[in-house]
């Protein structure tokens, strides 16, 4: 049923290959919002790749172009070897079913008008593909594959809970056999107590279907609970992009090590490791960002060189790339 | 007392400095608020629907105290209750909330209205929801200063002025005057926390008040919060579905499930050893930094809808340890000094908290 199951678990095949990517906003007045500005990165078959970052970093931007919802301003992105600027619109199309999204707000992705079985069905209906009967056979297939009843097929969605939504989106997103879905905030919508059951609902399909994921979120421990690789955006730009665990503990990016030490940790006192880096300010507007790098204005350790240079984008470990001048392999900064 | 608080007072606790209010042991004052069998039900269209039931607590003065639980457990309701913020015509509100000592239920509304903003405050989510765009904020701090201690205008904007330096903003003198669009959202809330604090209040309830901000900008609003109540003696209620916010601010947790409390212990000894099965099931959710990849714990089910509360124990359905008895009634039973929950096994269990 699968058309990705060919592919094993982390192969070297990239599925999605980004370069240079840049989405740019028209303002009135004749500026731009920077929200992507130059970013590059690949993701593997069979991989979680996660994004994180705050508010204005780009992560959402960068997760609704990889799907073809934005149009990229500048750079390429490639779906395998595929640049699909040179597509047409049909072969677009075609291609683009294998490329899905799931959203934050699962009550908001559904339309309330229409039972689940409606919403499952439309988008192989929109894709034209098999006939009624097969599709819903799929829709239910699916349902039951997000670990549904097949019975709530003909409820509407406010009669089902936060993560019984959910569920209902990821099956939407399975009845077309995508080999790569971007999770964009996925259970940040959703209690705590029910985000455990969704995320590992989505290592299940992964390791079933062969999937491949883009997991976009603010949260750090969900991030480091699911991807293999971690990448860092910061005010449109990719600062750090490396292994989950080199990521969370030998994090090489000042800015990094700033997000890791502000997240509240769950501990009793007495094994709190004492506070952080303790950023002052917040994220510069993407309107007018900062010149050099772009974490500068809060990096405790700015110098005048990050304000005249855009820092490369070096490997400095192997596999573990960092954005910044004074990154050292054993994560101190200087 | 409280009506009879003098102008002078506010004079005496000036701000930053000291209060005698913040004892070093807070858990053995008289509790600033006293909250006793509080049910709160709304009328609506389908008659009755119960929100909270029996819910009771206390809060020392200077203590600073988390009430945690999932998305309609009944915690921001009752953070609005306190200070009669709930609409008169569909809340029903029974049971007992006192504050220093006065009984806020049966007061009337003007007197209520003076212990809004200055000796409770109250700081929400959203800063933007909050202040009104169309004054500044200088206009919004003073009018609230001079609302409870008449001053001539002048010392109200020169306190108004410090209390902004107070909570970090940069160039108050400045920033004064200008509308709350003009701030970033770490900014507005600190204006609100500023806000919260010109009259010095005895008490503030934050309602999720980090849950909007990125996280870096949430620790430095956290550190603000603690910092203050620390030098001001300020008691806070802090509502959050957050447990490591809890973790880093208060020193007691209030867990509440399906409109009761559950549990009330200090924070250290739950994240070691719950006493509640939920509050270990809350804790073992969470997706730890040092244990990454694996399954995922999770509660099974969902909470139940207040049309079709169970008998007996509201978590019994999803709770591992259900048996015998749980069909009954649950008190809240004391585990040991200072720790209760609400489960006649809970002395019995060892629970799995968020550390192992």
């Amino acid at each position: 049923m699968s058309t990705a199951s060919q592919s094993s678990v982390e192969d070297d095949r990239n599925i999605v290959t980004v370069e240079n990517l840049k989405i740019h906003f028209p303002l009135k007045g004749g500026q731009t919002v920077k929200a992507v500005d130059g970013v590059s990165f690949q993701i593997r078959a069979g991989e979680t790749l996660g994004i994180i970052g705050e508010s204005g970093s780009g992560k959402s931007t960068v997760g609704r172009a990889l799907v073809g919802l934005l149009k990229p301003t500048g750079g390429t992105l490639r779906y395998g070897d595929t640049d699909i600027s040179a597509l047409s619109a049909s072969e677009y199309k075609r291609l683009r079913k294998n490329y899905q999204i799931i959203f934050q707000d699962p009550h908001a992705a559904l339309n309330p008008r229409m039972t689940i079985l409606q919403s499952l069905v439309e988008p192989m209906e929109i894709q034209g593909e098999g006939t009624r009967e097969s599709r819903r056979k799929t829709a239910l297939a699916a349902l039951e594959r997000a670990g549904l009843a097949t019975e709530i097929a003909l409820r509407h969605p406010h009669e089902l809970s936060g993560g019984q939504k959910q569920r209902i989106n990821i099956a939407r997103a399975l009845t077309v056999h995508p080999q790569f879905i971007v999770c964009d905030e996925v259970v940040a919508a959703l209690d705590v107590s029910v985000r455990g059951s969704i995320l590992n609902l989505f290592a299940d399909l992964q390791e079933e279907l062969g999937l491949t994921y883009a997991f976009i979120t603010h949260d750090i421990s969900v991030v480091a609970h699911v991807s293999q690789r971690v990448g860092v955006m910061y005010l449109g730009n990719m600062m750090e992009l490396g292994p989950t665990d080199a990521v969370i503990e030998n994090p090489l990016h000042p800015y990094t090590q700033a997000l890791l030490s502000a997240e509240p940790r769950p501990v009793p006192s007495d094994m709190r490791e004492d506070r952080r880096i303790r950023l002052e300010g917040e994220i510069p507007s993407p309107v007018a960002p900062p010149s050099g790098c772009r974490f500068r204005t809060r990096c405790p350790f700015a110098t005048e060189k990050c304000k005249t240079e855009v820092p490369q984008w070096r490997e400095i470990v192997r596999n573990h790339r960092v954005a910044c001048h004074y990154a050292t392999p054993d994560g101190r900064i200087g | 007392m409280l009506v009879a608080k003098s102008e002078q007072s506010i004079g005496a606790a000036a701000l930053g400095g000291g209060n005698p209010a913040a004892s070093p042991d807070p858990s053995h004052a008289a509790p600033i608020l006293d909250v006793r069998g509080l049910s709160i039900s709304f009328r609506g269209r389908d008659g009755i629907t119960h929100v909270t039931r029996d819910v009771s607590f206390q809060v020392a003065p200077g203590e600073r105290v988390g009430v945690v639980g999932e998305s309609g457990c009944g915690k921001s309701v009752t953070g609005l209750s306190l200070l009669r913020l709930l609409p008169e015509r569909t809340a029903i509100i029974n049971g007992e909330i006192r504050f220093d000592g006065c009984d806020l239920m049966s007061m009337k509304p003007k007197e209520i209205r003076k212990i809004r903003g200055r000796d409770i405050s109250m700081i929400f989510q959203e800063p933007m929801t909050a202040l009104d765009p169309v004054f500044t904020v200088g206009q919004q701090l003073i009018e609230t200063l001079r609302t409870h201690y008449p001053m001539p205008f002048a010392e109200a904007r020169d306190r108004s002025v410090q209390a902004l330096r107070d909570v970090g903003i940069p160039s108050p003198e400045q920033r004064i005057d200008e509308y709350p669009h003009q701030f970033s959202g770490g900014m507005r809330q600190r204006v609100m926390i500023a806000m919260a604090l010109i009259c010095k209040p005895k008490l503030i309830i934050a309602d999720e008040p980090t849950t909007a901000l990125d996280v870096t900008v949430q620790a430095q609003i956290i550190d603000l919060l603690k910092e203050l109540s620390e030098n001001t003696g300020t008691a806070l209620l802090f509502i959050t579905h957050d447990l490591g916010v809890v973790a880093e601010t208060c020193s007691r947790m209030i867990t509440m499930y399906a409109g009761e409390v559950v549990e009330s212990s200090p924070v250290d000894d739950v994240l070691r050893r719950p006493g509640h099965p939920y509050t270990s099931g809350l804790l073992r959710s969470l997706p730890r930094l040092s244990d990454r990849g694996g399954r995922l714990p999770f509660i099974p089910g969902r909470v139940p809808s207040p049309h079709a509360m169970p008998e007996g124990c509201r978590y019994q359905e999803r709770c591992a340890h259900a048996g015998a008895g749980c069909d009954r009634y649950q008190q809240m039973v004391e585990i040991s000094e200072g720790r209760h929950a609400r489960c006649h096994k809970a002395a019995d269990l060892e629970l799995e908290g968020a550390v192992t």
